[in-house]
């Protein structure tokens, strides 16, 4: 009776294993359900290539690159910004910096990755857009790169973490062998330990940038929503995800514009299980 | 000119603690700021009165209860759940391909857009199980949502579990679930109830996944059932910020810090209770 029941359990808890591959295998459905009924209608390269997204117009455009070149500006502009920025804080907190300064360092890193990020969009709004605003001596503040830069703050925690978990790894005695050749401090960092916890720092880095493709609220409240091709950094933009969350409102359910706002969720889970993907691979490189 | 080797050294590290400040003075910033404007709007009837006037006069009240539902909710689906999945992985799972698939699918859980999760819930929950926009679905898609964070934290608690505890409960007869019950758990719990604090505190902040699934935009009154809409501080910061014209700052900067507070609150307990641990740690 008891094996018995042991039996039970034991099969409960490999089913609950099972419910991770389960939601993504669910959300991919749920997605591609609605998200490929687009197709229907419309043609997939109209879709992936056409260069005018205005689902309200008569008739309708459904083109996403606009939508998909404004998330690579602005994630471009939030790596650019945020990878040195992260890896010299990683480096600095992992190796540099005395006791009490890396806790209280690595306290404000975890505080930083605590704001929600509208919370970060609000403050950005208010804040940032008068200055970028001021600094270029622009129209609007609401641009392109105003969202780089809160991004950039949004992702450095998550890098910080990881790259410094990475840091920290690297084995003792490579410093040390290093440091009796008589390189110095500094030659012995940038040498023997970025190269030696290099894949957990890409790894980082990937992350840091899905994280930034998949930011919402903040980049919706800050880019300035204008879904036009962008030419330059210090225009208005419009990323997939604000369009999702500023458009599924106004949509009615069943209509090519609702299916479309599921066909960019799709993309965007494609291009985030991607990076994710890969960046896992590089996480456990090391380890095989 | 060449630099002598430690005049390099400085100035590396110099630039090093530099990028250290950039980084940590915004923070700084946000949060003193915060307070500075928004603590003259927060009194008792800020937190405890329903909006008045369109949202520009009144309190936030609805708006609180409303998050708090809905991470009470997305806890209880979310903790057994992931706890009972880091279980698997680390105490039964083999090093197959299977396992690894799973891993795999939990850091891309971890990975996929709020506002895609947003789809997701609005697609599964309020849609194809015909819950509608109520605070049933938005807990659930939050649930969803956080599980790859009380996965991953439950796992290292389990880990951190010393190996000679379980043998010494299997030696004595044991069986390996009560071994996991009354052994391994009550260890790890501690660390558990840290990681899945840190995973809720985020689920307090998020706004995408709730936009299709709960949130109501102006709903002066409390959630009566789990059918019910109800307001979320995020989305209420969110509609007073863009979508009300000629909202007082006050009231916004009091709504914002209302909600870093709640956050950081959180993440306060969370490290307590994970220092509390170390200190009293024997092995």
């Amino acid at each position: 009776m008891r094996k018995f029941r042991e039996a039970i359990i034991e099969k409960a808890i490999l089913l609950n294993g099972f419910a991770c591959i389960l939601f993504v295998i669910l959300i991919f459905v749920f997605l591609a359900k609605d998200g490929l009924t687009l197709f229907r209608t419309i043609a997939i390269q109209d879709f992936l290539f056409g260069k005018i997204w205005s689902p309200l117009a008569e008739p309708p455009q459904f083109g996403i690159l606009p939508l998909f070149l404004g998330s690579l500006v602005v994630t471009l502009g939030a790596t650019v910004i945020s990878v040195p920025l992260g890896i010299a804080c990683a480096i600095f907190i992992g190796e540099i910096a005395p006791r009490w300064m890396r806790e209280t360092l690595k306290a404000g890193v975890e505080l930083l990755a605590a704001i929600p990020s509208i919370v970060i969009g609000f403050i950005g709004m208010t804040l940032l857009g008068p200055v970028v605003k001021n600094l270029f001596h622009l129209p609007t503040g609401l641009t392109a790169v105003t969202g780089s830069i809160a991004l950039a703050f949004m992702a450095i925690p998550t890098m910080v973490s990881i790259m410094e978990d990475a840091i920290t790894s690297v084995p003792r005695t490579y410093k040390e062998g290093s440091l009796a050749l008589g390189a110095t401090h500094w030659q012995t960092i940038y040498r023997v330990i970025i190269p030696a916890a290099s894949s957990g720092i890409v790894a980082a880095i990937m992350l840091g940038i899905g994280r930034v493709i998949g930011e919402t609220m903040a980049v919706m409240m800050l880019t300035g929503n204008a879904s036009v091709m962008p030419k330059t950094i210090l225009a208005p933009v419009r990323t997939m995800t604000a369009t999702i969350a500023a458009e599924m409102g106004e949509t009615v359910r069943g209509s090519e514009h609702y299916f479309s706002l599921f066909a960019i969720g799709l993309v965007l889970f494609g291009i985030t299980f991607l990076i994710n993907f890969l960046s896992d691979m590089a996480r456990h490189r090391k380890i095989r | 000119m060449k630099l002598k080797p430690q005049i390099k050294q400085k100035i590396a590290f110099a630039l090093l603690g530099l990028a250290a400040v950039t980084v940590i003075v915004p923070v700084i910033l946000i949060l003193a700021i915060l307070v500075q404007r928004g603590w003259p709007a927060i009194s008792w009837q800020f937190l405890k009165e329903m909006p008045r006037m369109g949202m520009r006069a009144g309190g936030i009240f609805p708006a609180i209860i409303g998050t708090l539902c809905l991470v009470a909710g997305a806890i209880s689906v979310a903790l057994p759940l992931g706890i009972l999945t880091a279980v698997y992985l680390v105490e039964y799972a083999k090093k197959n391909w299977w396992t690894r698939m799973i891993e795999i699918a939990i850091v891309n859980l971890a990975g996929v857009p709020s506002v895609v999760y947003g789809l997701f819930g609005l697609g599964l929950f309020v849609i194809f199980f015909h819950f509608g926009s109520s605070i049933l679905a938005g807990s659930l898609t939050l649930a969803i949502m956080e599980l790859p964070v009380i996965i991953t934290s439950s796992k290292e608690a389990l880990m951190s579990v010393p190996r000679s505890f379980r043998e010494a409960s299997l030696a004595l007869g044991v069986s390996k679930w009560e071994t996991i019950r009354c052994v391994v758990l009550p260890n790890a719990l501690p660390g558990i109830l840290t990681g899945s604090i840190l995973g809720v505190s985020r689920t307090a902040g998020e706004t995408a996944p709730i936009l299709f699934t709960v949130a109501a935009f102006y709903l002066p009154r409390l959630p009566q059932s789990i059918f019910d809409q109800c307001m979320a501080l995020p989305y209420h910061l969110y509609v007073l910020s863009t979508q009300v014209p000629n909202v007082r700052p006050a009231l916004q900067y009091g709504t914002a810090l209302v909600l870093v507070g709640m956050v950081f609150f959180l993440n306060l307990v969370a490290i307590i209770v994970r220092s509390h641990i170390r200190s009293r740690k024997q092995w």
